[in-house]
């Protein structure tokens, strides 16, 4: 008896063992890419020649930097005006996800099921297939080129209402309502200065997808944005694909570096939260 | 306290509802729904031309569809798409399944399984173009790090042009969506698996099941509406996919190897001779493809939901009744 759980035990361990090795080999799958990029951000065109694969940084990193900012690369152009529209677009998105989120929870209204089901329709529709109306339209009304044409859109994020509406369901506590109204507090102040406060864990969780997701947003961007200066940080990247950079090899990793470093220090601070936000069942795009 | 509570009465509060969701509604109607609409006119039209700004009506309204269906490229471009998403998804999901039953295997205790997950959603949330362009780096020809560690070890003698062999270029690409998707696919089952009734678990365990017999015969059959609506979710994605494929190879190279749906629009309505009737039809024949599998999604989750309104409505009946009685005290 003692010799057969032994054994069982041995087995249980061997078996163990596979899986850390799988495991760790997928998390250095992960970092590998990303250490290369870094390490040959600081090696010359010469050395990688020689060797394209490196785990050592070199030391050139200020020759790279400077091919980098000889051209057309601009980070801090690009890192800016990713700032600008991803803010804007996680504020409108969030704030007003919420509210919708509020009308559907809070107040029994006639349109309130077929409105949900209208919003779980429309929840997967992408901006990809509808691109050439809204071009044409913006373009119409001369909103090419301008910021608000990619932040405004965002007020309308039906997967966010769905999660904001999920969350709320069990979390907001209708009699604390009723009774803000008896104290007299107007409907919307109830809404800023009661459920808000409330929501902060979900609309957290929102907001880091949203800014994320609007911080790699390529498509809308590249239709929209046409002038240089307002280039975001993935449209700068995916003109490191041009003839002009064809042996400058350290600088297009140095350039591909400079445009996650950002992510990477918001990721590996939150990355609780985030991957507690993705098990919620959380954006897919 | 009897004025306020009377006062209560009066004042409908259901036209708030209406209000607060006017933003959404309003937002909805001028930047989505006139977009789609637009978007499916345009398709009945000869709209063409950086410049233009009129159009007119064609005298047989269908023939962008047709042309569109007929026409190599975009045919090419939905099989590509097709194509890329299978390789990639089969083996992420298999991976995935394969790590959900090592994490969540009652018998078995696996160490950093939150650090793991860390690593292996990491790469989702990196930019997809950066992500795009650093493969383009590392499969690089005739200088790049895979040719350097494959010449290196002696498994080929001369670099390997990865971009310009069809099946390897969509391999790349197959496993860059793979790569991104795999760690996401993981952790939303490990919490479909965590929100079985632990009780099944416990009875399989005193009935004997091994941990086999446990994934296959519970865990599984559990899974079934999650599985499924990762399916879905991960098809439509896979058919939206453009940031890759239109930077791995430059617009999906030159004989179209990777151009995926998303990349033939694009190129066709804002490159070229911007043939915004012709990308219009192909957006509006994708929108029909995403519209009915959405709609699969759409019954497989409303059990669900309808259950949780009813739910939601007794709970909203009994506020009601407690908030009126307190009023009334």
């Amino acid at each position: 008896m003692k010799a057969k759980t032994l054994g069982h035990f041995e087995k249980r361990q061997k078996s163990n063992v596979v899986i850390y090795i799988v495991c760790v080999f997928l998390a250095i799958l992960s970092i590998l890419p990303f250490w290369t990029m870094i390490s040959n951000a600081t090696r010359s065109t010469y050395q990688i020649q020689q060797h394209a694969i490196s785990l050592i940084p070199s030391t050139h990193l200020s020759e790279n930097a400077a091919v980098l900012t000889g051209k057309t690369f601009n980070p801090l152009t690009g890192f800016f005006n990713s700032l600008i529209i991803s803010t804007g677009s996680t504020v409108c998105a969030i704030y007003f996800s919420t509210l919708t989120a509020f009308a559907l929870v809070a107040y029994n209204w006639k349109m309130r099921q077929p409105f949900f089901t209208m919003i779980l329709a429309v929840m997967m529709i992408p901006t990809q297939v509808i691109s050439i109306g809204f071009y044409q339209f913006m373009y119409r009304i001369h909103m090419t080129n301008n910021m608000l044409a990619l932040i405004l859109p965002c007020i309308a994020a039906p997967m966010t209402v769905f999660f904001m509406r999920q969350y709320m369901l069990p979390s907001l506590n209708l009699d604390i309502v009723a009774s803000a109204r008896i104290d007299g507090a107007g409907e919307f102040r109830i809404f800023n200065s009661i459920v808000l406060p409330i929501m902060k864990p979900a609309m957290a969780t929102q907001a880091i997808f949203t800014y994320v997701t609007s911080w790699n947003n390529l498509f809308m961007p590249m239709i929209l944005l046409t002038k240089k200066e307002n280039y975001t940080m993935p449209i700068m990247v995916s003109l490191l694909k041009g003839d002009i950079y064809k042996t400058e090899y350290g600088a297009v990793y140095l350039a591909l570096t400079l445009s996650v470093l950002p992510l990477f220090v918001v990721y590996f601070i939150l990355s609780k939260y985030i991957i507690a936000g993705v098990a919620l069942g959380s954006v897919k795009e | 306290m009897q004025r306020s509570g009377k006062k209560l009465k009066g004042v409908n509060y259901a036209k708030y509802g209406y209000i607060f969701s006017i933003p959404f509604i309003l937002v909805f109607l001028i930047f989505s729904l006139y977009p789609t609409v637009f978007t499916a006119v345009i398709g009945f039209t000869d709209f063409k031309g950086v410049v233009a700004t009129t159009f007119h009506f064609l005298d047989k309204p269908f023939a962008n569809f047709q042309k569109i269906l007929a026409n190599a490229t975009f045919q090419k471009s939905l099989v590509n798409t097709v194509v890329i998403w299978i390789i990639n998804f089969i083996p992420q999901l298999g991976l995935a399944l394969l790590l959900t039953a090592w994490f969540t295997d009652r018998r078995r205790k696996i160490h950093g399984q939150g650090a793991f997950k860390v690593m292996f959603y990491m790469p989702n949330i990196i930019t997809a173009a950066t992500v795009a362009i650093l493969y383009a780096s590392l499969f690089g020809y005739p200088v790049g790090p895979m040719n350097d560690i494959l010449t290196s070890l002696h498994l080929i003698d001369s670099p390997f042009y990865f971009a310009n062999d069809p099946w390897a270029a969509k391999l790349v690409v197959a496993f860059i969506q793979f790569w991104t998707w795999y760690g996401y696919t993981t952790i939303i089952l490990i919490s479909g698996v965590l929100g079985i009734n632990p009780e099944l678990f416990e009875s399989a365990e005193i009935d004997g099941a091994t941990s086999r017999q446990t994934f296959f015969q519970i865990t599984l059959p559990c899974m079934r509406t999650i599985l499924l609506f990762t399916l879905i979710t991960s098809l439509v994605g896979g058919l939206n996919m453009f940031d890759i494929s239109k930077l791995y190879i430059y617009n999906g190279g030159p004989a179209n190897e990777t151009m995926t749906a998303s990349v033939f629009i694009y190129t066709q309505a804002f490159s070229g001779t911007y043939m915004y009737n012709r990308a219009a039809a192909a957006s509006m024949i994708m929108f029909v493809i995403i519209a009915v599998l959405s709609v699969l999604v759409f019954f497989l989750m409303r059990d669900k939901y309808e259950a949780k309104a009813n739910k939601e409505m007794r709970r909203m009946k009994r506020a009601l009744r407690k908030a009126g009685k307190e009023a009334l005290q």
